[in-house]
């Protein structure tokens, strides 16, 4: 408990009527790699917001997220007040959006939108410090000639340097937390190895806890140590990496590891597929979520399926689960 | 850097050279006698031919026009056909006039658009904002003149608070000029303000759903810290576009506003030479104002290069 | 060779979008817009066959009236009903605003057309020169003619429609260029049809929800073009009712009876505020990019 730097209880988040986050449940501990994974409309990028605490004023939150800083400061995001969560975001939680082309302010030197997030918290004394840090970090992140790159503009950058520039920014207060949407998915391949390197690379140096969202299985299984699995607003299965991928128990993921398993085919000689296409935002199914979608589903799937497992870092939710034949 | 300078400089010297030709094209080829319209349709044809070799109007129309561009830029811009006294002279008086009223009200405009399409933009779907909203869409059909004279009937007429008109130079009696000066000012800047707000308000709104204010709020920026550090740069470009063009409507609007408040300014010359069909006064003045335009455009472009790194080096 | 940014710029589409509008407010804005240039046409109709007074009818026994039974609005310095002057005064606009954005566009679509079809040299040259002519306020160029031509309703409505063209030339041609890109002209060209031919079977079309949008815009700006022109007394001449120079003819009278500044005051503003609403409601409903919305 001492060693969580996030706790997420029972977080619904619903606009209107509808209810877009259902009873998520998450931990992540200092130096802990977690993943969420799911497809887009899952509600994965929403928890993310959730936790940073920028939904948009209509999306309505309730439950707890509790994000534990240095020091043991404590901030409850849900209901707090805008000054306590800004004091939060960018020195206890920091985050790494998906597109790097748009994330950086085109008017302003890079290495001044660096130095802003350090005198926003005041972790360094003065201008001139923040200055000297913010060429450091861009150093540290494998920019070449950080102190020119901290003089240009990001449109002087490329994609993945300006991802490493957004890394570098959310780094610089050695946050507790690191959240990363998506960091690599819109940059070119070559480039996404790199970037995922020194985002891992920099957690590990300050012990810090990261939640990695991602569609993508492959990254979640090199970078993560445990996973968590949504979809339709909610945690459907949690579990160690090796674990999850190897054995998944609800259904849905296991569409999800046999529709990435390229070389896995079904009798028939065709690829493994998830038929069916999620549903817009809001608009699932009462009881489980994914039985309109699975090929498992029975009447009894009408009901919501109870969470079956020790916490919620590992189990599922599932009435009729991947056995597997000892 | 200095290369963008020297083009835009470039393009303002052509186009000040391509305006002159539409100028002069506009008012000497078209059909119409200056000579026969100042001496009356009935008038003798001997003193229109006479008149019309006063004014050099015989010559040929290359020479006419290459000796008036000449004037140009010496500033010299010629006699009135009328009062047969230098233009120069009376322009340059006039413009000073209309320069104080043009930069007061626009200066008044850009006070009340930016706190206002800001406000407008971050509330914009709440009451606040759409009532707001509301009353620029009424503000901007008000024709500035129409203003005018509604100002004139509650502060002057009823209230008698303020002077329905009249010109005092600042030297002579500052006190005078200065609330002489509140009417005319409201009435361009209150309308060109409610135009300019609904431009601010489009820009704002755009800067609100950009990436990076995302990130600056993930950074730990309260909205508002957001908004002004990041978003209003990124906002002005596209208001500093309108400004340079709303320039010439405050300008033409600024001749119209004369007449309203008897201000002794470029537009009332203007007018005055209208009525007494003063053609080359004519063709000097909207000489001048087109020149005001255009050179307030290049400062502008200017301006662009200071506020947005991307126009520096041509990359978009 | 590119002329001030600035004028491309704003040409090329960043007028103030109404922001993320629900269809419901589309709707709201182009019925109250369209009901506000409705009202106004039929009044300027009526007035054809029927007002309560004639407008020019100089009566000196009853001048100055306030409102009463039998002068709805009072009357003005000569007499004359007030009602009857805005009602014929609505004919003046409607007609100047018609005629002048008639000119426009019949000048300014094809050229813009033609302008975006082309890939010779005068293709952009002519956008150049038509950029230049859009700084030009109607109202600068309308003073110019006048001083040639002397004061008249036509002078204004030529004036005003010259001063238009530019701004119907360039939203046309950004249409068509778009146009052009797509498939079905790709494959039109390809098959050897001729360009007047595509101009008009594919280009024309798909930009009439633009020259519409235009069309009310500038006929806003007509309004208030002829509204300054009259007051001026450079527009409409004394025998013909003009809303302009019902302002200018009040004036002098104006701490005795501002009444008379305030009718025709409220006739001109709401005149553009019709068109303004219609024009911002119907460019909302054609933007494509709120039609894929639901």
């Amino acid at each position: 408990m001492s060693q969580d730097v996030l706790r997420v209880d029972g977080l619904h988040v619903q606009v209107g009527e509808l209810e877009l986050l259902t009873d998520v449940d998450l931990t992540v501990q200092r130096g802990e790699r977690v993943g969420l994974i799911g497809e887009s409309g899952s509600g994965k990028s929403l928890t993310a917001l959730s936790i940073m605490g920028l939904l948009p004023e209509a999306l309505e939150p309730r439950g707890s997220i509790t994000v534990t800083g240095e020091g043991g400061r404590h901030t409850q995001v849900v209901g707090a007040a805008e000054r306590d969560l800004a004091a939060m975001r960018g020195r206890d939680v920091t985050m790494v959006f998906q597109e790097p082309m748009t994330a950086l302010n085109p008017t302003m030197r890079v290495g001044d939108q660096v130095a802003e997030v350090m005198r926003i918290h005041r972790t360094v004394p003065d201008r001139r410090a923040a200055a000297a840090r913010a060429v450091e970090l861009l150093d540290k992140v494998g920019l070449p000639d950080p102190a020119e790159a901290a003089r240009a503009y990001p449109h002087q950058l490329s994609g993945g340097q300006r991802q490493r520039v957004v890394v570098a920014i959310a780094l610089a207060n050695d946050p507790a937390l690191l959240i990363c949407d998506e960091p690599t998915t819109a940059l070119d391949v070559t480039v996404q190895a790199l970037v995922l390197d020194l985002v891992v690379r920099g957690v590990e140096a300050r012990d810090a806890g990261m939640l990695f969202i991602t569609h993508d299985l492959a990254v979640v299984a090199s970078v993560c140590e445990r996973v968590l699995v949504m979809y339709g607003g909610r945690v459907v299965e949690a579990g160690a990496v090796h674990d999850v991928f190897t054995r998944p128990r609800h259904r849905y993921t296991r569409g999800l590891i046999g529709a990435s398993d390229l070389d896995l085919t079904r009798e028939d000689g065709r690829l493994y597929t998830i038929q069916g296409s999620v549903p817009s935002a809001g608009r699932f199914p009462a009881g489980c979520v994914f039985r309109n979608r699975c090929t498992h589903a029975t009447t009894l799937c009408e009901g919501l399926p109870p969470w079956d497992g020790a916490g919620p870092e590992d189990g599922f939710a599932c009435h009729h689960p991947v056995v597997v034949k000892p | 850097m200095l290369l963008r300078v020297a083009e835009r400089t470039v393009i303002l010297l052509v186009s000040i050279a391509v305006s002159s030709l539409l100028v002069f094209g506009f008012m000497v080829l078209l059909p119409g006698d200056p000579a026969r319209v100042a001496l009356g349709v009935n008038a003798n044809d001997e003193l229109v031919a006479q008149l019309r070799h006063e004014y050099g109007l015989d010559r040929p129309v290359l020479t006419q026009y290459l000796d008036w561009i000449g004037g140009l830029v010496r500033f010299d811009l010629g006699t009135s056909y009328i009062s047969k006294a230098q233009i120069a002279p009376q322009i340059a008086d006039r413009l000073q006039v209309s320069l104080i009223l043009v930069a007061a009200s626009m200066l008044l405009a850009l006070l009340i658009a930016i706190p206002f399409g800001t406000f407008m933009a971050v509330r914009h779907q709440k009451p606040s904002g759409l009532v707001l909203s509301a009353i620029s869409q009424i503000g901007v059909a008000v024709p500035a003149f129409l203003a005018g004279i509604l100002l004139i009937t509650v502060f002057a007429v009823q209230l008698g608070w303020l002077p329905s008109g009249g010109w005092t130079p600042p030297a002579q009696d500052p006190r005078l000029f200065l609330t002489q000066l509140v009417l005319p000012t409201l009435s361009l800047g209150l309308v060109q303000g409610a135009v300019l707000t609904r431009y601010a308000r489009s820009a704002v709104l755009d800067v609100l759903r950009e990436d990076y204010l995302r990130t600056a709020r993930a950074k730990g920026l309260t909205p508002m810290r957001a908004l002004v550090g990041h978003g209003l740069r990124n906002a002005a470009v596209p208001v500093v576009t309108v400004l340079g063009l709303q320039l010439a409507t405050l300008l033409v609007g600024a001749v119209v506003i004369e007449r309203v408040f008897f201000i002794p300014g470029l537009g009332s010359l203007l007018l005055d030479a209208v009525g007494n069909r003063d053609l080359i006064v004519v063709q000097d003045v909207v000489m001048v104002l087109v020149v005001a335009v255009l050179v307030v455009n290049f400062l502008v472009d200017l301006l662009y290069l200071v506020i947005d790194p991307r126009l520096r080096t041509g990359a978009r | 060779m590119t002329l001030p940014s600035g004028f491309s710029r704003l040409a090329t589409g960043l007028l103030p979008a109404g922001g993320q509008r629900s269809r419901r407010a589309v709707g709201a804005t182009i019925a109250i817009g369209g009901t506000i240039v409705g009202l106004i046409a039929l009044v300027g109709l009526l007035s054809l066959v029927w007002t309560p007074y004639d407008p020019g009818a100089i009566d000196p026994t009853s001048r100055l009236q306030t409102s009463s039974a039998a002068h709805w609005l009072g009357t003005d310095k000569f007499g004359r009903d007030v009602l009857s002057l805005i009602m014929a005064g609505s004919r003046t606009t409607l007609v100047v605003g018609i005629v002048a954005v008639g000119v426009a566009a019949v000048v300014g679509v094809p050229l813009g057309i033609m302008s975006a079809m082309t890939t010779r040299w005068w293709g952009e040259a002519v956008m150049r020169a038509n950029d230049l002519l859009l700084a030009f306020p109607a109202l600068l160029l309308a003073i110019m003619l006048t001083a040639v031509h002397g004061q008249g309703v036509v002078t204004a409505m030529v004036a005003i429609g010259i001063a238009s063209i530019p701004s119907f030339a360039r939203v046309v041609r950004s249409g068509a260029i778009g146009v052009m890109k797509t498939e079905y002209v790709l494959a039109a060209r390809a098959a050897g049809r001729r360009p007047l031919a595509i101009a008009f079977r594919h280009v024309l079309p798909n930009v009439m929800s633009l020259v519409i949008v235009q069309a009310s815009v500038s006929f806003a700006i007509a309004v208030l073009a002829e509204a300054a022109l009259s007051y001026l007394g450079l527009g409409a001449p004394p025998g013909t009712p003009s809303w302009g120079r019902m302002l200018q003819e009040g004036q002098e009278l104006l701490f005795v009876a501002p009444r008379l500044e305030v009718y025709p005051g409220i006739a001109i503003a709401l005149a553009v505020l019709g068109l303004n609403l219609l024009g911002d409601g119907l460019r909302d409903r054609f933007d494509p990019r709120l039609r894929d919305r639901r």
